[in-house]
């Protein structure tokens, strides 16, 4: 089947109901994603669909085909950071960082609903995202800075 | 490769040791240093500054040895050679290290001695010392117990000295200009003119001269990196995907594998039937490995698919299979028995006791998984030369010894290439799935087999913390505590690690009461007592460790005692703290929350001080009663570390571990039902969310004489701070842990 991801058309060959987590991962080698609970209780493996997070390890394979998926490694460029990641990046939130990129993506897509999110939206809305290092309080400051940094473009 | 003749000025040189076609400088005085891994590398005009600095023509590496778990480590290692090598972090490359003796840690020893960690009289010190030779000896390069920083805060800051004077030295030879006139920045030495000599092209010159060997360390007050906020050289790459992790290796040719190993742990496997996975799509092998069974796939989720479809019977638990017989053997265990050791005796609690009054409390805390968010990966390759291994973990040294014996090859044979750690919090000390992962390549020699647990089977094969529970007696009289015995019973975690190593560990278990014997008070009459129950399921280190139940178990049993003499918590303790490093931290935490003020209707507040690993830690924690449970609303954390190498890391480990300390205190266990763990992902088991994350507020102290890491600390006080709030507010009073079997929390 083929499948749109970071804009580019991609051709695998794989069962219907393989998570799209797994067709990243171990057929299209972007490992940005990550596997952390593969039952929807974590929130590492957050991409977008059509500009909504989704859980990758609960969406099947030919669900996301004729979507427009985008993970963490085409958030941003190098050359030019997501406002999301550069919030991040300022307020150092990544300890382990493993739940990072399901983190930011959670993040990027919030303030695509909600570009001025108060305290309990952010609360709400990242709540499906463990992070066990516990980075919380930093997740929320760049969250806000972000807001910040995407109202000034 | 040159052999250059200095070999010789190995046995009195400090901490020289073997030169293949370079210098090489030691930091640490040894008899007898342990090899230098870098000079094995070495070519000709490279110079290696034993064995944290390596100089070459083109760069310039600094070894951090201790693994990166999340804890930031690896820039503060950096930081702390630059400080004095006089390059910026971002000037150099980082790499972990080979797995060597040379790395080992001696801040361990610190933690195996019984005297309190503020007692410097001669016969603790050199207690610590003969420990530290011991640890020395059996070289552990490992990372855990908070012991990064301690360990390295002078010998890396040494090894950049001897490096930056060594190199200075080989500037002056070839300009004629005196030491002391050069200087040196940003990775250069600078002449008296202005022109500049960078450290690279000083590299051969370096290698040919003999080091130089007394450097005097910088006084602190000089200081331009550590101890000012740092951006943390993996940030960037954390922020964007692009920080590689054990789980995301990838080698030609390599092929995906997943286990199934007993879930009742240590048990056999009786038997399988893998008809149906053998049929699966991509699978290429099934692997009977010890206890039980592997599939080699093609894909990862092909792989765990299959290896889930295979029929297994399990042989029966070595260990009570319903939960009960667990609590019953730690029940039963306050007996002579089974006494440990008694850790603090002073006054005379049972005559006091006798005269008295006396209050009666129990306390618990359950087994808890670690479950760090990568699950558990091994990456093996064997060849008829040896095995390589990838994967994170904090003792490499040990990985080579247990990988060699499963692979029936020499320790040296085994190469390990540590990797980026998706957290650990202990889980990254074990080497099951390593070994696992080994057998199963054994059996394709040539292709690298990545080897990834599943988050059930994670949980299922995870070590818990400790069960533990506490009895103690208690009076009190005019407002204050007069007498408390505190019992502790738990079976011994470093007995229970170490037997997996194959090392036995002679003498107490500290860690059945740690935090609890060594409390920072003068109660008049105060006995602590140890207990040991015979080891029931296998148990590891977690974060914090043996203090993560007897620090809540000391600060819960005694705020119940303050609270019983009508005594305000704050003051009692303040009354009764005995050193002044632990005063000052309480009296900061007091005025960071304005200890005393009415907080309202519906709101209740608690304190807790707790001194783990050498660090005092009091927090103050701040709850709401709502209508959807109890809200953890502020936390206030003060902790003396001696010296804080980055105030950035420091408050983010410090709100880190209050997060990871509340969240599995209000709602973590493991309990094991068919002798089976019964939680078997986060839905069961899955610690504090943001919102329910209170804001935490972070202070460090640096009175405390020595260095402290500050990654397990902030987790004892937590729970029992906690407690103390619902108590404040509800009147009711938390024994057990987790706390939502008793309140309902948001
Ligand atoms: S891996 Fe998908 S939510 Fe955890
Ligand atoms: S940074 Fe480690 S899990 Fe979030």
């Amino acid at each position: 089947m083929k499948l749109l991801v970071n804009g580019d058309e991609r051709e695998v060959d794989v069962e219907d109901d393989m998570p799209l987590l797994w067709v990243l991962r171990d057929e299209l080698g972007l490992k940005g994603t990550k596997y952390g609970c593969g039952i929807a209780q974590c929130g590492a493996c957050t991409v977008h669909m059509d500009g909504v997070a989704v859980r990758s390890c609960q969406v099947a394979a030919a669900t996301a085909e004729g979507t427009d998926v985008v993970t963490i490694e085409g958030l941003g460029m190098p050359e030019a950071l997501h406002a999301v990641q550069d919030a991040w990046i300022e307020h150092q939130v990544a300890q382990c960082g493993y739940c990072q990129s399901g983190q930011i993506m959670q993040a990027a897509a919030l303030l695509e609903m909600h570009p001025e999110p108060s305290d309990d939206v952010i609360d709400i809305v990242m709540s499906g995202n463990l992070c066990r290092c516990g980075t919380y309080p930093r997740i929320r400051a760049a969250v806000k800075t972000a807001a910040t940094k995407l109202q000034e473009t | 490769m040159g052999r250059l003749k200095t070999i010789g000025r190995r046995s009195f040189l400090i901490g020289s040791a073997t030169i293949l076609g370079g210098v090489a400088f030691g930091t640490f005085m040894a008899a007898r240093p342990h090899e230098n891994p870098l000079t094995a590398g070495l070519g000709d005009g490279e110079a290696a500054f034993n064995p944290y600095v390596k100089l070459t023509s083109s760069k310039i590496t600094l070894i951090v040895p201790h693994a990166d778990i999340g804890q930031g480590v690896q820039s503060a290692q950096a930081a702390l050679i630059a400080e004095e090598l006089d390059i910026e972090v971002e000037q150099a490359t980082l790499s972990f290290g080979e797995p060597s003796a040379a790395y080992y840690n001696t801040a361990f020893a610190d933690e195996g001695v019984p005297f309190m960690s503020f007692d410097d009289g001669s016969v603790a010190e050199t207690m610590r010392d003969v420990v530290g030779a011991v640890v020395k000896l059996i070289g552990i390069q490992a990372t855990g117990g908070s012991t990064s920083m301690p360990d390295q805060y002078e010998k890396l800051r040494m090894a950049g000295a001897v490096a930056r004077e060594t190199i200075k030295a080989a500037a002056s030879q070839r300009t004629g200009v005196p030491v002391d006139q050069l200087k040196t920045a940003n990775g250069a030495v600078e002449l008296p003119d202005g022109t500049t000599i960078a450290y690279t092209d000083l590299a051969a010159d370096a290698a040919r001269i003999a080091p130089v060997a007394h450097v005097a360390l910088r006084d602190p007050s000089t200081w331009t990196k550590v101890g000012k906020p740092m951006m943390r050289t993996d940030i960037p790459a954390k922020s964007t995907g692009a920080q590689a992790f054990g789980i995301d290796i990838e080698l030609d040719g390599m092929v995906h594998a997943s286990v199934r190993v007993n879930p009742r742990k240590g048990a056999e496997m009786i038997g399988f039937d893998a008809t149906v996975a053998k049929s699966m799509r991509g699978v290429k092998a099934i692997v009977p490995i010890k206890n039980g069974v592997g599939v080699v796939a093609d894909n990862t989720w092909r792989a765990i698919q299959a290896v889930n479809a295979i029929d297994v019977d399990w042989g029966p638990a070595p260990y009570p299979a319903e939960m009960d017989g667990h609590w019953a053997e730690v029940a039963a265990s306050f007996i002579d028995e089974r006494l440990d050791d008694e850790w603090r005796a002073d006054g005379d609690v049972d005559a006091i006791l006798s005269t008295s009054e006396v209050i009666d409390i129990e306390n618990r805390a359950p087994y808890v998984a670690h479950q760090p968010l990568e699950p558990l990966n091994a990456t093996v390759l064997v060849t008829a030369g040896g095995v390589e291994v990838w994967t994170g973990h904090q003792m490499p040294r040990f990985v080579q010894q247990q990988v060699a014996r499963v692979a029936r090859v020499e320790a040296e044979q085994v190469t390990f290439h540590n990797q980026f750690s998706g957290g650990s919090f202990g889980h990254r000390l074990e080497f099951e799935h390593i070994k696992q992962a080994t057998e199963v390549a054994m059996t394709m020699p040539g292709t690298p087999v990545k080897m990834t647990y599943s988050r059930e089977e994670d949980f299922l094969q995870d070590f818990p913390r400790q069960i533990a529970m506490s009895r103690a007696k208690g009076a009190v009289a005019n407002g204050q505590i007069i007498a408390l015995s505190l019992d502790i019973a738990a079976p011994s975690v470093v007995a229970s690690q170490g037997g997996r190593m194959g090392q036995t560990m002679p003498g107490p278990d500290a860690q059945i009461v740690a935090g609890a014997w060594n409390m920072p008070y003068d109660i008049p009459n105060l006995r602590v007592r140890g207990y040991r129950v015979p080891e029931l399921g296998p148990i590891s280190s977690w974060r914090s460790v043996g203090a993560s139940h007897a620090g809540f178990f000391a600060e819960n049993t005694l705020d119940e005692l303050i609270r019983r003499a009508g005594a305000d918590p704050m003051e009692e303790r303040l009354r009764l703290v005995n050193h002044p490093v632990h005063r000052a931290v309480l009296e900061t935490v007091a005025e960071m929350a304005n200890w005393g003020v009415d907080l309202g209707p519906n709101r209740g507040r608690g304190l807790a001080l707790v001194e783990s690993f050498g660090v005092p830690t009091a927090e103050v924690v701040d709850i709401s009663i709502t209508n959807n449970g109890i809200k953890i609303d502020k936390v206030y954390v003060v902790a003396d570390v001696g010296k804080i190498i980055d105030p950035i890391n420091f408050e983010n480990q410090v709100q880190g571990g209050v997060v990871w300390a509340l969240g599995h205190a209000i709602n973590s266990e493991i309990t094991y039902a068919d002798g089976m763990a019964e939680q078997t992902n986060y839905h069961a088991a899955e610690g504090m969310r943001i919102f329910q994350t209170p804001e935490i507020i972070v202070r460090g102290l640096e009175n405390a004489e020595k260095i402290r890491g500050v990654g397990e600390p902030p987790v004892p006080p937590a729970a029992a701070a906690l407690a103390s709030a619902i108590f404040d507010a509800t009147g009711k009073r938390l024994r057990e842990m987790p706390f939502n079997k008793f309140v309902d929390f948001v």
